[in-house]
């Protein structure tokens, strides 16, 4: 246990090595970040000194040294355009989008998981066929798209239309609570009402991707023969389909639902755009257009740390619903 | 009284193909305390025999209007799936024939069966633990209360098996059907559970159906034997009549495939040709194709008939 953990600690590390060298090659050679910083008509001698002042005069491999040097120190540097810490602005915006990924992935389970297991269960009736017609819906249509009809339909024509409609919040995060110097939406109602539509545009192709997945493994597992058995033991209907089916069920969904969490952490940029919703992946973009470096670091160093963390937890939760796995085999 | 009593048992399966009569005509009768040795080649319809009894046959297999199952005197294929699943695993229970596969790999040993008890009975978690604890025991587990904490992948197959022998005991049912609970497990642990499980049977009065494929098991085992072939039972008797005075061609033919003492090392005597498929069975005895003695009449299904005491079979050739 130990040593799996240590072992997957040095693959991030690696990585983490690897990847700030690329993202340091990478805006070293698309430009020069102090155009971007001030004015097109100050002087060569103040663009000189901002570069000092920065150490962007330095070689590269020595500003990559500076930064190493300082980032062991715990330090990852001022965003050159906004002059706070980096990591300080990525915290302050990270909890939006974590929050987000999480609301989307709690609906996308509370829908799909139940529709899914009913279709595998009586994958003959009308219900399970629309289910399953559903589901290729869900898994086709753009996530953009998806996210403009819905504020089209919720926030703006059914509002307008129908007398008396509620108009969904389309933009921003709404009431939030500090939570041990947090941000968060969904402990008030206003925060909830903002949550609503981002999450389920969200959750939609991760729905769908429940649905299916927890359709087929159930068509998997129900002829075995522990189902069998366990109705020759004379259990109860729901007891086989809420235990013993739906605990195989889980282990597939459980991996699954890691994936997804992180690729919404990672790419939740388009709907975090279409929503105004202030989480970090505008921050990137906008880091990422503006050459600055120290965020768009900072950044990729959180997400690693995140998605070595992730990977644990999921592997931790995998060991512990099947156990017939075991984590010290899987590291390797 | 009989335990249980089966009349004209017929479980079809309607596929697009066609209608598969996996079970077409069964009787027998198994007395408390009794064991009755079902055999049969693959196919011939034992587990769906088995799974008919307790009223575990999916769809698109459905017992068929006619069929009787008398469970001390109760008629199963008219009671509804509540009492059905009262008495599946607490008056009847199976032992199914792959212990790799009838555990949840996902649950432990207690969860499994714990549940079983709390299926039937009102007891707390703490009675039906200690209750499963004393059946463990029973089947020869040691350590019970460390292998009730464990997974079922972290026992081998005979202990798993063993396991699934504790579970069908443990609400001592009046008929455990077995369904090839020993082939797939080595010679020495099955000629244990064999014992064991005769033992079990003898001391509880508890009748049990032994299904298998395999003559010399049940011969030393079993009171009575029902030979199936096809769908249908072809000889049925006493085991020291049927194993030493065989009267149909195919009990015969099982017979000689028998390894014994002094055929040992010898090929085994094997009948030729395949059974039939279900869908295309051909008019009249099944066995026809195969049957080295066949005549005319066998173009007509044969009855099954007493030609001795005790002993039947559905042969026109058969003779007393
Ligand atoms: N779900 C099903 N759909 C269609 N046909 C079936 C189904 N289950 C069983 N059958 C038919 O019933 C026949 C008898 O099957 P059964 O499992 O009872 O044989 P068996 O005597 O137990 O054989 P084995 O020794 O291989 O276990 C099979 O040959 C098959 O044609
Ligand atoms: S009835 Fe005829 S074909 Fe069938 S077993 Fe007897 S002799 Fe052979
Ligand atoms: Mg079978």
């Amino acid at each position: 246990m130990i040593v799996y953990i240590i072992r997957r600690l040095m693959q991030a590390a690696l990585v983490m090595v690897v990847m700030s060298v690329l993202v340091f090659a990478g805006i070293y050679l698309i430009g020069d970040p102090v155009l971007m910083m001030i004015s097109p008509d100050a002087s060569e001698l103040e663009r000189e000194a901002v570069r000092k002042a920065l150490h962007l005069d330095l070689p590269m491999w020595q500003q990559y040294l500076l930064f190493v040097n300082d980032a062991l120190h715990g330090n990852f540097g001022k965003s050159f355009l906004a002059g706070q810490p980096a990591m300080g602005l990525i915290f302050e915006r990270f909890p939006a989008t974590l929050e987000l990924a999480f609301a989307s992935l709690v609906l996308s389970l509370a829908i799909g998981l139940p529709l899914g297991v009913y279709a595998g269960l009586r994958p003959h009736t009308a219900g399970s066929k629309t289910i399953m017609t559903g589901s290729i819906l869900g898994f086709s249509l753009p996530n953009f798209w998806v996210g403009l009809m819905l504020i089209m339909v919720f926030a703006v024509l059914l509002p307008d239309l129908v007398p008396g409609w509620p108009r969904l919040p389309a933009s921003g995060r709404g009431a939030t609570v500090d939570v041990l110097g947090v941000k968060l939406s969904f402990l008030t109602g206003d925060g909830l009402l903002h949550l609503l539509l981002p999450a389920v545009t969200l959750s939609l192709y991760k729905g769908a991707l429940i649905v299916r997945l927890a359709r087929a493994t159930a068509r998997e597992v129900l002829p075995m023969d522990y189902v069998k058995f366990a109705r020759a033991k004379g259990l109860s209907e729901r007891r086989i389909v809420g235990v013993h089916v739906l605990k195989n069920i889980m282990i597939p969904i459980a991996t699954v639902s890691g994936l997804e969490f992180g690729q919404t952490v990672a790419f939740a940029v388009v709907t975090e755009t279409i929503f105004s919703w202030p989480g970090v992946g505008k921050l990137l973009i906008d880091s990422i257009l503006l050459l600055d470096r120290p965020v768009v670091v900072a950044y990729l160093v959180i997400i690693v740390f995140f998605f070595v963390a992730l990977n644990l937890v999921v592997d931790l939760l995998y060991s512990v619903l099947d156990p017939r796995v075991r984590l010290e085999s899987r590291a390797t | 009284m009989t335990t249980l009593s089966v009349r004209n048992l017929r479980t079809h399966f309607f596929t697009k193909e066609g209608v598969a009569k996996a079970v077409d005509g069964v009787d027998f009768d198994v007395a408390p305390g009794e064991i009755l040795g079902l055999v049969g080649e693959s196919g011939s319809g034992k587990t769906v025999t088995g799974f008919s009894i307790l009223g575990l046959i999916d769809p698109p297999g459905r017992i068929v209007e006619g069929s009787s199952i008398r469970f001390n005197g109760e008629e199963l294929t008219a009671a509804r799936p509540e009492r059905l699943r009262a008495i599946r695993g607490s008056e009847i229970a199976m032992i199914f024939q792959d212990p790799m596969m009838t555990l949840n790999p996902v649950l432990r040993v207690d969860t499994q069966m714990i549940e079983t008890v709390q299926a039937h009975l009102k007891v707390s978690e703490a009675d039906a633990r200690d209750r499963a604890r004393k059946a463990l025991v029973q089947v020869g587990i040691p350590s019970p209360d460390e292998r009730l904490r464990a997974y079922p992948h972290q026992f081998s197959g005979g202990m798993r098996q063993r396991v699934a022998i504790a579970i069908a005991l443990l609400h001592k049912p009046k008929l455990i059907v077995a369904d090839e609970p020993t082939t797939a497990l080595d010679v020495t642990i099955q000629g244990q559970i064999l014992f064991e499980v005769q033992r079990l049977c003898r001391e509880s009065g508890t009748a049990m159906i032994w299904v298998t494929h395999d003559l010399a098991v049940v011969a030393g085992l079993a009171d009575r034997i029902a030979v199936m072939y096809a769908g249908r039972i072809v000889e049925t008797g006493r085991t020291a009549d049927v194993i030493e005075r065989p009267m149909h061609p195919y009990t015969k033919g099982l017979i000689g495939s028998v390894p014994s003492q002094n055929t040992r090392g010898h090929k085994l005597a094997q009948i030729p040709g395949m059974t039939p498929s279900l869908l295309r069975l051909p008019r009249g005895c099944a066995f026809k194709a195969r049957c080295p003695i066949a005549i005319d009449q066998c173009n007509e299904m044969p009855a099954l008939e007493e030609h001795r005491p005790g002993h039947w079979a559905r042969c026109w050739r058969a003779t007393g």
